[in-house]
């Protein structure tokens, strides 16, 4: 008896035993995107599409960033937060004489995690025709489990990592890490097909653009 | 005209050489339908039952139009759009022209990655393998995202018949799990459901299983995600074994993509120890690059959305991050068998957007559940009786579901031509049902009409000019249009059947040439 996998294989070559064009026939794979007008037109289109979303957008300077923070947390009363272990420092320094509490990752369970309020991540690239930011979870932007069972997610992103539109952000990419493409908070539209915000990823996203 | 309608089953030409293959010894079996939709009545007489439900017609017209305006909306902001629809099927084609070659570079990557692969012929060897991973970790329950292929092959009831408990954890997948209710829908399951009875289901029915509703359970679409939030929660975190789906399958990288929106898709690819991914061998994509085609085309076309919230990929194991015990079962279950018909393969592009459900004036009317199948709408009725074959009562009416009015097609993402398919699987119904009926003939006319897009707008200009020959009321009776017509609860102005019509205006031996069905191609909502 043969195995499954060659059986399946057998079937499938008979099944396109008709098709006469060698693999890889169709060339390369076109590349359908938009491109921006400028930098500037297209962080600014990242950020009203982030902002369409309903995540919260602020944009700020480079010495600017841990005020941004310690204001998005302030603002969604977070007052625990987890810090991947690459993340820059500076960005939650003076957090502590806030008052918020700060989590090192180090090996936290899902459940601890469940209990802290908020994590802080960079993230890898932002796509503007979509509004979407990518984290390929390297060391500024933790494990997946990081960014996804504390209720808010505060992200930096820099000007620079902002590209256009989706096939520009593939350039980016590396296909070996794991990956989250994230477009707002999490959402249903499960009820009447209308989008509610809010369901199991984190219900507040705050992104703070650089540059 | 000389061409015998006969010919439609020609291949097309250039791409393709030799007719459909069978397998060496057998054609690719079917897939066996489940005892779930064994005796399904047919299309017709289970969409005249739906559409008495007055409360679903409202809830499903009410959800499409919706979804309609959105979708429309951010298709319009990509310029593009038709070039990416072009090079998404193309890359479909690309990966089902050349399956075997691609599901071998997609298992040479996964277990390079540390990924193991299985291989399933039929929804019973697929249940059997994960059933069997589950059992080998002492687990007792599974979390689970929502995946069309675990629906197709009754994972659920495989599980439960080996106690072991599958949560299913999409909002809609659990309202429907706790309503004891069927999927309507491709993207939103409970489509059929409004806000009401939603929160009815969660206070009846989540403390049987879990954490109870909140008593004060408002049927705000908000109050009801976070009770789903709360009562699936404490599953998320407890869970050692998930099971998904995928929507993309790279062959050059071994990446697997997971479209969602709510999180719990990424719960369940993050948290557990042990993730199993059941994945049509359909779903392969070439490479990575595609991605940059289909990530704008599916959420567009889907939700109507610029992007979904969520998107996860991930290849293989990846060491100190989410699961570290990865598995893939790729299922055939009736795909070879669809994939051997050089016109019908074209239905495997499908990439489960939902966009002809919702644009589909037969399934606003009739909803999901007369389909008989977990896939319904056109793409259901074209890929339900290729896959089972039209042995059954629900099967051989399928492809009469359908006005052929063609929004199914425009919509389509990767530019299936439903009515044409549709067309295509008339023939086949005909032809085995009674050989070279009459019908058969004119089904076969029909086909020939459709096939080629100058037939059909010169078919449909003669309808419109003069209605030459089939007059202003006779289009009710066309093959499909009449069948939906009758499952109508309006008066169907023409009293006599088809072979009737047929025979009225052709004479019995007429009608070999094709010729006699200019007007078939006219759009059935304007009947
Ligand atoms: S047939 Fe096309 S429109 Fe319908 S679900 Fe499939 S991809 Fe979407």
């Amino acid at each position: 008896m043969s195995t499954a996998r060659e059986e399946i294989l057998g079937r499938l070559r008979a099944a396109t035993a008709d098709v006469s064009t060698p693999v890889g026939h169709r060339g390369e794979v076109p590349v359908i995107q938009e491109e921006g007008e400028s930098e500037q037109a297209t962080v600014e289109l990242f950020v009203e599409n982030v902002a369409d979303y309903r995540a919260e957008v602020v944009r700020c300077g480079p010495d600017e960033v841990a005020a941004a923070v310690a204001d998005a947390l302030r603002r969604r009363g977070s007052r625990s937060v987890v810090v991947p272990s690459g993340l820059d420092a500076s960005w939650v320094a003076g957090l502590a004489e806030d008052g918020v509490e700060l989590r090192p990752d180090s090996a936290l369970t899902a459940d601890q995690l469940d209990e802290v309020a908020a994590v802080v991540t960079a993230c890898r690239v932002g796509i503007a025709t979509t509004g979407t930011i990518v984290l390929d979870h390297a060391d500024d932007q933790g494990r997946r489990a990081l960014s996804l069972v504390p209720d808010h997610h505060v992200c930096v992103v820099g000007v620079d990592q902002v590209v256009h539109d989706v096939p520009q952000s593939l350039g980016r990419l590396d296909a070996t890490r794991p990956m989250t493409w994230i477009s707002g908070p999490s959402a249903t539209s499960d009820i009447e097909l209308d989008r509610v915000e809010g369901v199991h990823g984190p219900r507040n996203l705050d992104v703070i653009v650089v540059g | 005209m000389s061409t015998s309608p006969a010919d439609h089953g020609a291949p097309p030409t250039g791409d393709v050489g030799a007719g459909p293959t069978a397998y060496p010894d057998e054609p690719a079996p079917l897939q066996r339908t489940s005892a779930t939709f064994l005796g399904m009545p047919s299309f017709q007489t289970a969409a005249k039952a739906a559409l008495a439900d007055t409360q679903q017609r409202r809830n499903l017209a009410h959800a499409t139009a919706t979804i309609r305006g959105k979708r429309a909306a951010v298709v319009a902001e990509v310029e593009a759009w038709e070039e990416l629809r072009v090079a998404g099927a193309a890359a479909k084609d690309e990966v089902l022209h050349h399956l075997p070659h691609y599901l071998e570079q997609l298992e040479e990557n996964l277990t390079a990655r540390g990924a193991t692969v299985h291989w399933a012929r039929d929804a019973e060897e697929a249940n059997r393998i994960v059933v069997g991973l589950v059992q080998e970790r002492d687990a007792d329950e599974v979390v689970k995202v929502k995946s069309m292929a675990t629906q197709e092959i009754e994972l659920n009831e495989a599980l439960e018949a080996a106690g072991i408990h599958a949560w299913e954890t999409d909002l809609a997948e659990l309202i429907v799990q706790l309503g004891h209710d069927r999927p309507s829908h491709i993207l939103v399951p409970a489509i059929h459901r409004n806000r009401a009875e939603i929160r009815e289901i969660f206070l009846r029915e989540m403390g049987e299983v879990g954490r109870p509703a909140p008593e004060d359970l408002s049927d705000e679409p908000a109050r009801l995600a976070e009770a789903a939030r709360l009562h699936l929660r404490e599953k998320f975190l407890r869970a050692k074994v998930a099971v998904s789906g995928a929507n993309f399958a790279v062959a050059d990288t071994g990446t697997l993509v997971v479209v969602e929106s709510e999180g719990n898709g990424r719960m369940c690819l993050t948290l557990p120890e042990t993730l199993i991914s059941v994945v049509g061998v359909e779903k392969v994509l070439p490479t990575f690059a595609d991605l940059g085609t289909m990530l704008q085309l599916l959420p567009r076309s889907s939700t109507g959305e610029r992007m979904n919230p969520y998107t996860s990929m991930w290849t293989g194991v990846h060491a100190g991050d989410g699961p570290q015990d990865v598995h893939v079962v790729l299922v055939d279950n009736g795909r070879s068998h669809v994939l051997a018909d050089p016109v019908g393969r074209d239905a495997l592009r499908c990439i489960r957007c939902s966009a002809c459900l919702n644009v589909c004036p037969v399934y606003e009317r009739a909803g999901g559940h007369a389909y008989g199948s977990v896939y319904p709408g056109p793409i259901g009725a074209v890929l339900n009786p290729q896959l089972r074959g039209t042995g059954s009562d629900v099967d051989k009416s399928l492809p009469y579901a359908s006005s052929l009015c063609g929004a199914c097609f425009e919509a389509c993402p990767v530019r299936i031509d439903i009515p044409a398919l549709l067309v295509h699987l008339r023939t086949q119904v005909v032809d085995e049902a009674s050989g070279r009926s009459v019908e058969a003939l004119g089904m076969k006319a029909a086909a020939w009409t459709f096939a080629d897009h100058r037939r059909l707008e010169a078919a449909q200009r003669a309808a419109t000019v003069g209605g030459r020959l089939l007059g202003d009321r006779t289009i009710r009776t066309v093959p499909g249009l009449g069948a939906w017509a009758q499952a109508r609860d309006v008066p169907t102005p023409p009293k006599e059947t088809f072979r009737q019509w047929w025979r009225r205006t052709h004479g019995d031996g007429a009608g070999t040439d094709g010729t006699g069905t200019d007007g078939t191609g006219t759009d059935g909502r304007t009947a």
